[in-house]
C-alpha cells in the first residue's frame, strides 16, 4: 500500500497543479476586464500553441540543441499543410499519425 | 454559499423534467464532449501508458500510479516527479518543481476565464482540475463556435482525465507489452496542436504573435533549462502583439474575441 511520504508528495503536487489552473478562473470571471487585457488574452491562444510546439519541432537532447533533421518536423510541414488547407481536425491528426508511423520506417 | 450555488445548479439540471423551463439535456452534451475529446485520448493514451511503463520502473504500484494520476493529473509534471522521486529527492524540490513546470497553466485558465463568465464557482473549480495543454487548447477554439459551452468543456476535460488515469494505470500493469509508436500514435497531441493553432490564426496579427511567440520559444528554450520558455515566449510575444495591434499598421484589425 502507499507509504505517507508518498501520500504527502502526491498531495503536495497536486496542490500546486490544481491552483495556477484554478486561480485565474476564480478571479477573473467576475470582473469587468480592461480592454487592453482582454486583447492581450486574445492573443495567447496562438502564442501558446505556437510556443509548445515549435521547440518540440527543432530542437533535441538535454541540453538542448537546434536539430532541423527531426523526424517530428519533416511530418509536420505536410501535416501543417494538410490543416491550412481542409482546416480538419480529425483530418490533421490522422494524416499526422500515418506519415509520422511511414517516416518510422524510413529512418 | 458556494455549496449551496452548487447544489442548486446541480437541482436544476437533474430535476428539470419538474421545472420544465430551463431544462438541460445531459445526453447531448455528454456526446458532443466526448466526441470532442477523441483526439486528446488518442493522445493520452500513447503518453499515458508510456509513463506508467516508466513509474512502474520506478518502483511504483499501479494504485499508487493511478492515486497520481487522480490527484496531479498533469503529464510533464508527473514524468519530472517520477523520475525525482526514483532519484530519491525531497518533497519540497518536488514540489517546487512541479509548480513551475505548471505555472503555464496560469495563462491558460485567464484565457478561458473570459469564455465562463457567470459559470457559479463550484463548476469552476472543478472545471479548473481539468485544465490541461490539451483540453484548453480544444476548449478555447471550440468556445468560439456558438454549439459550444461551459457544460460540454466540462465534460471534455473529464473524459480527458478519465483516459490519462486508465491509459497511466495501463502501463503501469504491463505496457511493455504495447509495441512503442505503433500507428504512429506518438503524433496524435503534436498533429493536433498544429491544427488548433491554424484555428487560432485568425488574421495576419495573430500570425506574426504565432511566428514570434515559436522564435522567443526556441531561443529560450535553447538558453534556459525546463519548460519555463513557454510562459516567458507567450508573454512576450502577446505583448508584443497588443503594442502592434495599437500602432498605425493594424487599426484596421478585428479582434477575433
Amino acid at each position: 500500500m502507499m507509504n505517507a511520504d508518498y501520500v504527502l508528495v502526491i498531495v503536495g503536487m497536486g496542490l500546486v497543479t490544481y491552483i495556477p489552473r484554478w486561480f485565474p478562473l476564480f478571479m477573473l470571471t467576475r470582473r469587468q476586464l480592461p480592454r487592453w487585457f482582454i486583447e492581450w488574452l486574445d492573443f495567447i491562444p496562438a502564442a501558446i500553441l505556437s510556443a509548445l510546439v515549435l521547440p518540440y519541432l527543432v530542437t533535441a537532447g538535454e541540453p538542448r540543441h537546434l536539430d532541423f533533421c527531426r523526424s517530428e518536423l519533416i511530418v509536420a510541414i505536410p501535416t501543417l499543410a494538410f490543416a491550412l488547407k481542409t482546416r480538419s481536425l480529425a483530418g490533421t491528426v490522422l494524416v499526422g499519425m500515418v506519415l509520422f508511423w511511414l517516416v518510422g520506417f524510413m529512418f | 454559499m458556494k455549496t449551496f450555488e452548487l447544489v442548486k445548479d446541480f437541482k436544476t439540471a437533474m430535476m428539470s423534467p419538474v421545472t420544465g423551463e430551463q431544462k438541460i439535456k445531459w445526453a447531448p452534451i455528454i456526446k458532443d464532449g466526448v466526441m470532442a475529446a477523441w483526439p486528446i485520448c488518442l493522445g493520452y493514451l500513447a503518453i499515458g501508458l508510456a509513463f506508467g511503463v516508466i513509474a512502474e520502473k520506478a518502483g511504483l504500484h499501479p494504485i499508487e500510479i493511478g492515486f497520481m494520476s487522480v490527484v496531479v493529473f498533469a503529464g510533464s509534471a508527473q514524468f519530472i516527479g517520477v523520475s525525482m522521486l526514483g532519484a530519491e529527492a525531497g518533497i519540497i524540490p518536488i514540489v517546487v518543481t512541479t509548480f513551475m513546470v505548471n505555472l503555464r497553466h496560469v495563462l491558460m485558465s485567464s484565457s478561458l476565464a473570459v469564455h465562463l463568465k457567470g459559470v457559479n464557482r463550484g463548476w469552476l473549480s472543478l472545471f479548473a482540475y481539468g485544465v490541461t495543454d490539451e483540453s484548453f487548447a480544444v476548449n478555447l477554439t471550440r468556445f468560439r463556435d456558438s454549439d459550444w459551452d461551459w457544460r460540454r468543456a466540462l465534460v471534455l476535460n473529464h473524459t480527458a482525465n478519465i483516459a490519462w488515469i486508465l491509459s497511466t494505470v495501463a502501463g503501469g500493469f504491463g505496457g511493455q507489452f504495447i509495441p512503442a509508436g505503433a500507428f504512429g500514435i506518438d503524433y496524435a497531441l503534436i498533429g493536433m496542436f498544429l491544427c488548433l493553432l491554424v484555428f487560432q490564426l485568425q488574421g495576419l496579427l495573430y500570425a506574426i504573435v504565432a511566428v514570434i511567440a515559436g522564435v522567443f520559444a526556441v531561443i529560450f528554450a535553447l538558453l534556459l533549462p525546463g519548460n519555463s520558455y513557454i510562459i516567458i515566449a507567450s508573454i512576450g510575444a502577446a505583448t508584443i502583439g497588443v503594442f502592434l495591434r495599437r500602432s498605425k499598421y493594424f487599426k484596421g484589425e478585428e479582434r477575433a474575441g
